[in-house]
């Protein structure tokens, strides 16, 4: 260790949105050490491993490699340039054999037309002997296991000669095994003088194999420490900080009765991981329950279940004492079920399908709005300039495409729409995620206007300042499971939170989570 | 009696023969699945490539040299298609539909420009290529009767077959191909530019459909009609997907579809009303498909369990 | 009207005028006497009362597989069994007619309702395939088109063939039947009426009624229209058997409009025209007229042309096929395209700034 590999000089990265990725960010990487990059989702750590990687280009900035100046184009040029990623979703074409996928766009050649079989087989046995990976060349990428297939994205990296390798989330997929197999395997790959970045929130993990740790919180450094002199608490108290505190005004919560409850509810991955792993919860009308967490816990498989797109889990899941299962997505909706999707542009709206199309797809078949056969188009119209000013959308027309609009405004349009049959349950999943400040504290504040006009809200989001400010009750998911429930958040201060987000801290009894037998 | 027709030599001789057109067109079918885009114009390009192929055999006198250039007519209008596709973006099936309709419509007007006719090429002096008896072969009992006494391009179709095979699992451009058709994004983290790759792709499935095309007019019949392609580039789609897309499995599908066509040549020469008959290979193909989507979705299901 | 649209109509109308330019190139190319050859085609219909009626027998079809197609469309379904649905509508509405003896009035309108039915059943099988196998609607539908297509010319030599008369034709069809013609002197009939009412039938069901928003909403994102609670499988599938209906309507009108006999031996090509109805129309069942328009106006003309210079007819389906291309490519003129999306988006952001 000693010489400086990489330097990233005042990086600064802007999307065509607006949004500051990454602002002004200094990173240097030492050769031969095991570096980590700290940050919750959206602090800009995967943006700048983008830049450096060559697949976004700066709009500041300079790169700098063993000690020259240096323009990364493409992600082939970062490969020339030695540097190798290994990407959160393998890149690997499943009927090849491992041999195929190393060796694809660099295939050695026999009689100059047909691939040589044999030399693939060894060329890419010896580099995986060269760093003692136990693994069958021969083999068809699609029978192997996730902790296998990963192997073989580092592998296809290091066979192109990269010095520099960059490995984003690598055991978010893997099994506890699997991730002691990765850890030997990146301690040998130190020794021969590789350099690794570890990009992560798992702090456990950095503690156990990285030697220093680059924290990132919205866009910014915060800092370079050695692993070893720095504690969890330490690290968990710099990436989840607020910057921002805006409070709302609260009144008290006026519980009522309990519509939703659910006990040890479990869905199991196509993977056969529990993503959901035995959660028992009930909600009241007149609260907000909050669900804070890193994404990528169960909070996705969750809501799938909970909304009736997907009626595959264990356990029981009762709304309005009668159990879900029985229930189409439309008879919840019927029943007062609202949704705000995570991804607003798969699941929560027709991009190019105008507001009105849009706003109506909960409710058109309800009476006021259409007979047998017809639409009551008078009506509808009416009802949605109503909705557009009440939600304040930024448009000319409802005949505006929704494509057209600025992600707040989407984002609104899809609020208008779920909250416009006043719903009794809500469930918002990163209800102002990638949307503007004055739309987010818009629909903030009309989930608290809901909640005191006694609806029941499951707030599930990565915004620690949302899930602290508005939720009644706060549970934290970490690996499917609740590991902790607080019941007065005004009380709780987003160190601790981080602590549960983050899988250091862990209560076994969870008072409060449930609220009747 | 049926029977015995149906497992006589001279029905599985007649049955290669009508397989020879869809075995191009369902290899052409294959290379351009492989690589990710659906080639429905295989149609048109049989039809265009059937009437080139007289033309063109007429024109140099010479049968060989007449299937050269009509292979490269059909490369050419598979490369016409990946433009559309790959660089105007217009969506594959509409792209396609629009090449069968305009192969429609100018094999017509060719024909009647070039040869007076609006119906059948006779005025034009084409040539076919020609049958041949294999020498040693021909003399082994039962099977001798099958294998011999093919046209060449029959032969070659099936040497295609391994070719075909060949190219896509043991070539690196082969390999690129089934990288682009089954994780794009896998190829290009390497350098691999799959529109370049899909580019190639459907330029060679037009050539082999092409040669599907000449063989129609040029060794099974002899003449060009208008409409003679009569759905088998349809069928061959069929073919294709039904064989996983892969060229062994697309020749055994093929297989099929002509014995249901030269079964239905044979019926319509007995009580059978013949109409009734010509439907055999559609219908073969609508249950097929049917049967093999099935399994396809049970397995699905059983290893999701959705 | 916003600047994208206007850009789409202008779009539209250049491929067309790029199409009829090569087609004339190919017309100079081919013809003796060009001039001659082009001003028949673009004027020819205009010159007398009967061709310009000629036109408008030709719409009438065409309207019906516009609208049909579009329906199928706007659920995001490939269904090309439209033109099989067709062929069918015509056979069951000569069967029907042959083999019952209503009243007038009712006779065709039962008779054409029939026809509906059938169509349905055709464009429906691969819609159930797909929904019980997952196979691809594509193959299996263009499947269906040549076993009607066989299965027709079977009934017809069998079961209705006339032998009193030369060619293979079915027995006449009823008078009382028959579609009736309205302006004397041509041979537009009744089924004008007829198609004119289905294409604002049509597009009142997508524009203005509950199950046609459903289609729309599933076909322009089927993960939303779930999330929204839309039974997406089964409103697939109401857009395939009402498209299919229409079609086999289209089929059984043309029948008793034009022909009093079935004559039909191969696949009259009605299900390809849709596409470029449709692709014209903007998937819309209001303008499916106009487009049936042009292409009828373009038809007749081609074959006015043909018998008074050596053109053949077969030109106008070359010029089809380069509209279809053309209009359909995305990045036909998508420079500006792009120009004026990112305009608009712009300018929404500036409102929105101002929040």
């Amino acid at each position: 260790m000693g010489d400086k590999v990489l330097q990233m000089n005042n990086i600064m990265k802007i999307y065509p949105n607006g949004v500051v990725a990454v602002e002004d960010v200094t990173f240097e990487l030492e050769k031969g050490e095991i570096h980590a990059l700290l940050g919750e989702n959206g602090a800009g750590k995967s943006t700048l491993m983008k830049v450096l990687f060559g697949i976004e280009s700066p709009e500041q900035g300079e790169i700098i490699l063993n000690g020259q100046k240096e323009n990364i184009k493409s992600p082939l040029d970062a490969i020339k340039k030695g540097i190798g990623m290994v990407h959160q979703h393998f890149m690997l074409v499943p009927s090849l054999t491992v041999a195929e996928n190393i060796v694809l766009g660099m295939e050695p050649k026999k009689n100059k037309l047909f691939i040589d079989e044999e030399r693939a087989f060894k060329l890419s046995k010896e580099t995986a002997d060269i760093y003692n990976f136990d693994i069958d060349v021969k083999e068809r990428v699609e029978e192997l296991p996730v902790g296998l297939k990963q192997k073989v994205e580092i592998l296809k990296a290091l066979y192109r000669g990269a010095d520099i390798l960059i490995l984003d989330e690598p055991t978010a997929v893997l099994t506890p095994q699997e991730t002691e197999e990765l850890f030997i395997q990146l301690k040998k790959l130190k020794e021969k003088g590789h350099t690794i970045i570890f990009i992560s929130h798992k702090l456990d993990e950095i503690k156990e194999i990285c030697d220093r740790a680059t924290i990132m919180r919205n866009g910014r450094s915060k800092g370079t420490y050695l692993v070893k002199d720095i504690t969890t608490a330490e690290m968990s108290r710099l990436m989840v900080g607020r910057d921002v505190v805006t409070t709302f005004d609260k009144k008290p919560a006026e519980l009522k009765d309990t519509v939703l409850k659910v006990r040890n509810l479990s869905v199991t991955g196509t993977t056969g991981i529990k993503r959901v792993d035995d959660l028992s919860f009930d909600v009241k009308k007149g609260e907000i329950f909050g669900i804070a967490g890193v994404e990528g816990n169960g909070q996705g498989q969750l809501v799938e279940v909970l909304t009736g797109l997907s009626k595959k889990y264990k356990g029981q899941i009762k709304v309005f004492d009668q159990d879900a299962k029985k229930y189409s997505i439309r008879e919840l909706r019927d029943l007062g079920m609202a949704h705000i999707p995570e991804d607003r542009m798969t699941y929560g709206c027709a991009r190019n399908m105008n507001i009105m199309d849009n706003i109506f797809t909960n409710q058109y078949h309800k009476t006021e709005y259409s007979g047998k056969v017809l639409l009551k188009n008078r009506k509808i119209e009416n009802r949605v300039n109503e909705l557009i000013k009440e939600y304040r959308v930024k448009t000319k027309s409802y005949r505006q495409s929704v494509g057209m609009l600025s992600g707040g405004n989407i984002q609104k349009v899809v609020v208008a729409r779920e909250f416009s049959t006043s719903p009794a349950i809500i469930i918002a999943n990163q209800p102002t995620r990638g949307i503007d400040v004055g739309a987010a504290s818009f629909i903030r504040q009309r989930i608290l206007d809901f909640r005191d006009s006694g609806c029941a809200i499951i707030l599930i989001s990565a915004d620690l300042n949302e899930v602290l400010e508005l939720s009644d009750r706060l549970a934290v998911i970490y690996k499917g499971q609740f590991s902790g429930v607080f019941n007065n958040v005004k009380n709780v201060t987003e160190v601790e939170l981080g602590k549960y987000m983050l899988g250091i801290k862990k209560d076994d009894r969870l008072e409060g989570i449930i609220y009747e037998q | 009696m049926i029977i015995e027709a149906v497992f006589s030599p001279e029905f599985l001789n007649a049955t290669l023969r009508a397989t020879t057109p869809i075995l191009f067109a369902a290899l052409a079918s294959c290379i351009a699945s492989k690589s990710g885009v659906i080639n429905m114009a295989l149609e048109g390009i049989m039809l265009f490539t059937a009437l080139f192929g007289v033309i063109f055999s007429a024109a140099f006198q010479s049968a060989w040299l007449g299937l050269l250039a009509t292979m490269a007519v059909g490369g050419f209008i598979g490369f016409f298609l990946a433009f559309f596709v790959l660089r105007l973006k217009t969506d594959e099936i509409l792209a396609a539909i629009a090449i069968n309709l305009i192969a429609n419509g100018a094999t017509i007007l060719i024909l009647l420009y070039v040869s007076g006719d609006r119906g059948i090429s006779s005025s034009i002096p084409s040539l076919i290529i020609p049958r041949v008896t294999l020498p040693i072969i021909k003399d082994i009992p039962f099977l001798g009767q099958v294998l011999s006494n093919q046209n060449i391009l029959t032969y070659v179709s099936l040497i295609m077959v391994a070719v075909v095979h060949i190219f896509l699992y043991r070539t690196p451009l082969g390999l690129k191909i089934r990288a682009v058709g089954e994780n794009k994004d896998a190829a290009e983290s390497v350098g691999i530019s799959s529109d370049k790759i899909r580019y190639i792709s459907l330029t060679l499935s037009g050539v082999l459909a092409s040669m599907g095309g000449f063989f129609l007019s040029g060794g099974y019949m002899t003449k060009f009609t208008i409409g003679m392609s009569a759905g088998r580039g349809f069928i061959a789609l069929a073919a294709g997907a039904m064989g996983g897309n892969t060229p062994i499995g697309s020749f055994l599908v093929s297989l099929l579809f002509g014995a249901a066509q030269a079964l239905s040549n044979i019926l319509q020469l007995g009580a059978w009303p013949h109409e009734l008959v010509q439907m055999l290979p559609y219908v073969t193909t609508l249950i097929g498909l049917g049967i093999y989507s099935y399994s396809r979705m049970k397995k699905r299901q059983r290893l999701t369990g959705r | 009207m916003n600047s994208s649209t206007k850009l789409n109509i202008l779009r539209t109308l250049l491929a067309v005028f790029i199409a009829l330019l090569i087609s004339f190139g190919i017309i100079f190319l081919t013809s003796d006497e060009p001039v001659k050859a082009i001003v028949q085609l673009l004027t020819g219909p205009l010159q007398s009362q009967r061709r310009f009626g000629n036109v408008i027998e030709a719409m009438i079809p065409l309207i019906f597989t516009g609208v049909g197609i579009s329906i199928m469309f706007a659920a995001n379904e490939i269904n090309l069994a439209g033109e099989g649905a067709f062929h069918l509508g015509g056979l069951a509405a000569t069967y029907f007619a042959l083999n019952t003896a209503l009243p007038p009035v009712i006779s065709p309108i039962a008779t054409i309702l029939i026809a509906g039915l059938c169509g349905m059943i055709v464009t429906g099988i691969p819609a159930l395939m797909k929904i019980k196998t997952e196979s691809d609607v594509l193959v299996s539908s263009l499947m269906m088109n040549y076993l009607v297509l066989y299965f027709s010319t079977y009934v017809l030599s069998n079961i209705l063939r006339d032998p009193a008369a030369g060619a293979v034709v079915s027995f006449a069809v009823p008078s009382v039947t028959q579609l009736g013609t309205i302006f004397n002197g041509t041979r537009i009939h009744v089924g004008l009426f007829i198609a004119l009412a289905a294409a604002a039938i049509g597009y009142i069901f997508l524009y203005k009624t509950k199950l046609g928003y459903e289609i729309r909403v599933t076909g322009e994102n089927r993960e939303f229209a779930r999330y929204s609670g839309i039974n997406v499988v089964k409103i697939t599938l109401v857009s395939q058997l009402f498209g299919g209906a229409i079609f086999g309507i289209g089929g059984g009108v043309e029948l008793l409009g034009m022909y009093n006999r079935f004559t039909w031996t191969s696949l009259l090509g009605y299900g390809w025209d849709a596409i470029i109805i449709t692709t014209l129309a903007k998937k819309n069942p209001i303008y499916v007229p106009l487009a049936a328009f042009f292409l009828a106006y373009l038809r007749t003309g081609a074959s006015i042309m043909s018998r008074s210079t050596d053109v053949v007819t077969e030109i106008v389906t070359i010029t089809q096929g380069i509209i279809i291309l053309l209009v359909v490519a995305e990045q036909f003129l998508s420079k500006y395209k792009h120009k004026i999306i990112s305009k608009e988006a712009k300018a929404a952001l500036v409102e929105k700034e101002g929040e």
